[in-house]
């Protein structure tokens, strides 16, 4: 699997990861590389096998409906980059 | 023997018996710190404040009559594991000036036990590598051969180990995190089975497969600081609601009727002569201590594991990292008025080169056309290792594999070629696609580098791990050895 430059910054818009040149063509060859290696996979019969996402027997676990102490909003917003009163700035999402 | 050789339990007892103050200890470990790392790069932060604060609360404690067997005991903890009030970094600049207002469980528990926190480890960015290189700050040294790396991720936590900067630490471990670095420095590592351990409070990397676990000089260590940390815990969803045994309770030296596989898959490909011989010698030693071992097992299916996970851990990833957006913590870039440009660019500039490797590489195999290619294959095959090692497990009470196929490797050798990289993980990600607990114990040396032994076991099979693995210990002296730094 070779991957072509349009496809790099495909994925990196898909990603929302703003990259370099130099990175564009870096991982390029990277991944094309790993992508390759990893062909490996096809190789093997999982006809009838079901997929795994977690190896434990738990399914749905859900909570109580209690009411519990959370933190306070000058707690969450102490790590914010940009704040005003008690809410997160954030850009114009619509201009 | 200074203070700061000490295991767990040794100190434990000249606590107890007054011969020892928890603030002497931690100021031993903290003079320690002072003297190596400056050569080790070990560590990310000292909480030298938090650190004698904690210790003489604890000299109280222990005082007062009411200590437990981790009372007053120095401990490192990897900065991706939220400390309240104390910078946890990830080692990203993403996370550079995050400030945590909660503690993880895992933390949540030593401090209940009366911990003494005095430092937070170095690590590969979001737990991402293999050698502590890829951390954004600087890279970790192996105390063994300073030229050496460490292993990783957790790099930093094994060698504050191995260089007697703390008494214990704790790791994170997605594919080989824990085990691999313990492997390279000649320390004790465990990755308990996958929901043993709470992941409250664990910067996400690959939800499906981290797992926090002790990094210790000794086996006996590793069972107190479990018995600390497992259990369930209601705000980890993937946390099992299981009783946990104690696990000081199975550490004898009698391994007769256990019965040990060794997978011959493990065994070949870009093998060190060193190491197999290592492996051999100990498997020997296993025997001789009473297990029945069968040296032909078949893992067909392993040759598959590393490109399975190189699939599942980065797609896992690329959808936890979505939350950098430099929006409510994290870095941010605000230079622009474009919200596209501030979240692209606040990516860019906060995740370095691995990091953004695995999101690029995660993206593409969830992406619309390579799904059922990629990530769907990679679930199947999944599956397909997993009910392998279930059927050797039908045989088997435990697996024994090399933790790496190699000795620790050079610094700047394998950095510019991810998939070199990946490799160095080859007998260590299979138990985490399989969420299996194993443990990596030294196994000897070659030309004076570390050399670990995997003991995998079955699910919630620690404590059978443990017994083999302490057995194995107190017929050698491996663990004894200490680096000359």
């Amino acid at each position: 699997m070779k991957l072509s430059r349009e496809e790099v910054l495909h994925i990196a818009l898909l990603a929302r990861l703003g990259l370099t040149e130099t990175e564009v063509d870096r991982f390029k060859e990277q991944l094309s590389n790993i992508l390759e290696n990893f062909e490996v996979l096809q190789q093997v019969d999982t006809t009838d096998v079901p997929p795994t996402a977690q190896s434990i027997p738990l399914q749905n676990v859900t909570k109580g409906d209690e009411v519990v102490d959370s933190l306070p909003p000058s707690q969450i917003l102490a790590n914010a980059p940009r704040r005003e009163r008690e809410y997160f700035r954030v850009k114009a999402v619509l201009e | 023997m200074t203070p700061q050789q000490l295991t767990i339990h040794e100190a434990h007892k000249l606590l107890k018996a007054r011969q020892l103050s928890s603030v002497e200890l931690t100021q031993a470990c903290l003079e320690r710190i002072n003297q190596t790392e400056p050569r080790v790069h070990a560590l990310v932060a000292v909480t030298e404040e938090l650190a004698l604060r904690q210790a003489q609360k604890a000299d109280q404690l222990i005082a007062a009559g009411d200590s437990h067997p981790l009372t007053g005991i120095p401990v490192i903890i990897k900065d991706n594991m939220c400390t309240k009030g104390i910078a946890t970094t990830c080692s990203s600049r993403m996370l550079q000036n995050f400030i945590p207002p909660y503690d993880a469980t895992v933390v949540e528990r030593l401090n209940a036990c009366g911990a003494v926190t005095i430092g937070k480890a170095n690590m590969d960015e979001f737990a991402m590598g293999s050698s502590t290189e890829h951390s954004a700050f600087f890279a970790t040294h192996n105390p063994w051969e300073l030229s050496r790396v460490p292993g990783g991720s957790s790099g930093g936590s094994a060698v504050a180990v191995a260089a007697d900067e703390t008494i214990y630490a704790l790791g994170s471990d997605t594919g080989g995190s824990i085990r691999q670095p313990a492997g390279f420095c000649s320390v004790t590592g465990m990755k308990p089975t996958y929901g043993r351990v709470s992941r409250y409070g664990l910067v996400a990397f690959a939800s499906s497969l981290d797992q926090i676990g002790p990094l210790t000089k000794d086996v006996a260590d590793c069972a107190v600081v479990l018995n600390a940390i497992a259990g369930y815990d209601s705000r980890d969803s993937t946390s099992v609601p299981e009783q946990t045994p104690d696990y000081t309770q199975c550490l004898t030296t009698d391994l007769n009727g256990l019965a040990i596989g060794v997978p011959k898959e493990y065994f070949v490909q870009g093998m060190q002569t060193e190491v197999e011989t290592a492996m051999r010698a100990a498997i020997n030693k296993l025997e001789e201590l009473g297990a029945r071992v069968d040296w032909e097992v078949s893992l067909p299916h392993t040759g598959y594991a590393l490109a399975a996970y190189y699939i599942i851990a980065p797609s896992e990833a690329m959808a936890n990292l979505a939350r950098y957006d430099g929006v409510k913590y994290g870095f941010s870039y605000t230079d622009t008025d474009s919200m596209w440009e501030a979240l692209e660019k606040t990516r860019q500039l906060g995740f370095g080169d691995e990091v953004k490797r695995r999101i690029m590489l995660g993206t593409y195999a969830l992406s619309a056309g390579y799904y059922d290619a990629y990530y769907l294959k990679a679930q199947k095959v999944r599956t397909l290792i997993r009910r392998e090692f279930d059927q050797a497990f039908e045989k088997f009470d435990a697996l024994i594999t090399p933790t790496s196929p190699t000795v620790p490797f050079k610094i700047g050798e394998k950095v510019d070629d991810p998939l070199q990289m990946y490799l160095s993980d080859v007998c260590t990600l299979p138990i985490n696609i399989a969420g299996l607990p194993a443990i990596s114990i030294p196994a000897g040396f070659g030309d004076g580098l570390p050399i670990g032994m995997q003991i995998i076991g079955k699910p919630f099979g620690e404590e059978t791990i443990l017994k083999i693995a302490y057995a194995y210990e107190q017929a050698t002296e491996w663990h004894k050895r200490k680096p000359k730094i």
